[in-house]
């Protein structure tokens, strides 16, 4: 097992955002977190990674376990494999394609940069072209690439994606879910968030259902994408 | 490419010779004053470019190190006799030190809410320069602050004052250009470009803008010990609020983040109220025109003027002719 969450409660201020959570990530997997605006999506990850502490319950990760507390840092967490591609994109508009590449790559050796770049240029061939040009100049679907890329630069065993298909056209959505199993199929494990539930869980292995932070439900993707319950929630049903 | 090379390397070394070429030529004391003033002020606007302009956290405290730094000079310097360049060391020491403890939490904040807590710090720093007298005698001042003596030689005329001041400042320059091409320095741009991204691309944000506070504030401190030895008399009134702006005016006209703009800033703003002095009272009315002007204008981009098309022609042709010869070398 690659992650086990057990109670894991976060708040902000008197904001109860999460509770009582149960997750685990299996090696190789893609997990989906889903759920509803407000659900708790991003918090979790969020608290996951390391850049909002966890109030109450406990974390396993790749074998070390982690308290409740201020102590855990998301820089800390990234040196131990686990990156976090924010919502949003937040790209560095100003620096090139190339230099945010560099960035994602903060924890890494130098001499093991150019073979993530080569990682990275093979799966996104738009960023090869474009790498000498400011971020800021891309387009909404490159950027996200670009995103996705620089999260992927710090080699990750763990990579979880908030919320990828966030402002993208159906058709960019579909090769942002195949690029996703590709970089699984490469022996990264994914933890997903997203709205777009339906792309979600045919790609996931497994899903979690969050409503106003609870655990709703859970199974493999093809239960929860035949579910009645989540049909009637999530997918207009 | 190693000839190449060696021509890149030329530009700066000229450059260098020419401003140590000031100091002998020039033997006017007032226009050798003004080079002082230069020197330091590139070092203060160079610095606060570090955290304002590379790193986006904008301060509007910097008179504050300035200050701490002239006083730790200056009462090193009194009271033990050490030599000036210790005093120097001691005065980056104390303004750096000072800069992380303010930093560590003043650095939790952000945007207009960091600038106010700045302001405040600085008018902190200044009611305890004039209230604790005891220590830094209060309005009335620190006077008979002794001279840096170097290598033997007692640094009196203007003229060795501006090789000293140069030589700091050229110091300092260099420091910070190559924090700028380092990977921290790539560390402080993405901090400013996006915080949230750079956390999770595993920089520990808070960490290393306290650290750039810190070495922004050293590096002040240096430029107060620079001022208290060079004035022989210092008093909390160098070191109010006004000048921060000041500061932090001369960082913004520059370009937030490029430093040979600071530099060519704090000249501008420091030799224009001086040329103005002759029109007495309306001096610092079209002073203040003039800095509307330039903030204005500095958006400018210089290829749209008549004069810049006209440059860049001229600039290009000769690039052309180069590229031409290098060529036929080649061939």
């Amino acid at each position: 097992m690659l992650l086990e969450v057990k109670g894991m409660n976060t708040f902000y201020g008197n904001l109860h955002a999460i509770w009582d959570i149960d997750i685990q990530v299996e090696e190789r997997e893609v997990v989906a977190l889903i759920g509803s605006n407000g659900a708790g999506k991003s918090t979790l990850l969020k608290t996951i990674a390391g850049s909002i502490p966890m109030e109450r319950g406990s974390m396993v990760y790749d074998g070390k376990s982690f308290g409740p507390g201020y102590g855990r840092k998301a820089s800390m967490m990234v040196k131990m494999g686990m990156t976090l591609c924010p919502e949003g994109r937040h790209i560095f508009p100003r620096m090139t394609v190339e230099e945010n590449l560099k960035m994602g790559g903060y924890t890494r050796k130098k001499g093991e940069l150019s073979a993530g770049y080569d990682r990275v240029y093979s799966l996104f061939d738009r960023l090869k072209e474009r790498r000498s040009q400011p971020a800021g100049t891309l387009s909404g679907g490159e950027q996200q690439m670009l995103a996705i890329g620089r999260a992927l630069m710090s080699s990750p065993r763990l990579l979880m994606l908030d919320e990828p298909s966030l402002g993208l056209s159906p058709l960019l959505t579909e090769k942002i879910f195949e690029l996703i199993l590709e970089i699984r199929n490469q022996g990264t494990t994914i933890l997903l968030v997203e709205q777009n539930a339906v792309s979600a869980l045919s790609v996931a292995n497994r899903g979690y259902v969050l409503k106003v932070g609870h655990i709703t439900g859970s199974g493999t993707g093809k239960e929860l994408l035949e579910s009645q319950e989540i049909l009637d929630s999530y997918l207009g049903g | 490419m190693k000839i190449q090379k060696v021509k890149k390397g030329i530009l700066p070394v000229l450059l260098i010779a020419a401003l140590y070429g000031i100091p002998f030529c020039v033997k006017n004391q007032y226009m050798l004053r003004i080079g002082v003033y230069v020197c330091i002020y590139s070092i203060l606007a160079c610095s606060l470019n570090l955290i304002s302009g590379v790193c986006g956290q904008v301060s509007m405290g910097h008179a504050a190190f300035y200050g701490i730094g002239a006083y730790a000079s200056a009462l090193v310097a009194i009271h033990f006799g050490i030599n000036w360049v210790v005093c120097v060391i001691a005065a980056a020491i104390a303004a750096g030190v000072i800069g992380v403890l303010i930093g560590i939490p003043a650095l939790k904040l952000s945007g207009g809410y960091l600038v106010i807590c700045t302001v405040g710090f600085g008018e902190l720093v200044r009611l305890i320069l004039l209230n604790w007298v005891s220590l830094t005698r209060g309005p009335m001042g620190l006077v008979n602050i002794p001279r840096p003596v170097l290598f033997g030689v007692t640094i009196k005329s203007g003229s060795q004052y501006m090789v000293v001041a140069l030589t700091l400042f050229l110091l300092i320059y260099l420091i910070l250009h190559n924090i700028l091409n380092s990977k921290y320095g790539r560390n402080l741009k993405a901090i400013r470009e996006d915080e949230i991204a750079a956390e999770t691309m595993g920089i520990h944000v808070h960490r290393e803008k306290v650290i750039a506070f810190a070495i922004a504030a050293a590096m002040a401190g240096a430029a107060g010990s620079l001022l208290a030895h060079y004035m022989l008399f210092i008093s909390p009134t160098i070191f109010v609020g006004d000048f921060s702006t000041n500061i932090l005016s001369m960082v913004v006209l520059g370009g937030m983040g490029f430093m040979p703009g600071s530099v060519i800033a704090a000249t501008l703003l420091t030799v224009i109220p001086e040329t103005l002095r002759g029109l007495d009272k309306y001096r610092m009315l079209i002073y203040g025109f003039l800095l509307i002007g330039l903030m204005l204008g500095k958006n400018v981009s210089w290829e749209t003027t008549a004069l810049g098309r006209w440059g860049a022609g001229i600039w290009g042709k000769i690039r052309q002719r180069r590229g031409l010869k290098e060529g036929d070398g080649k061939v």
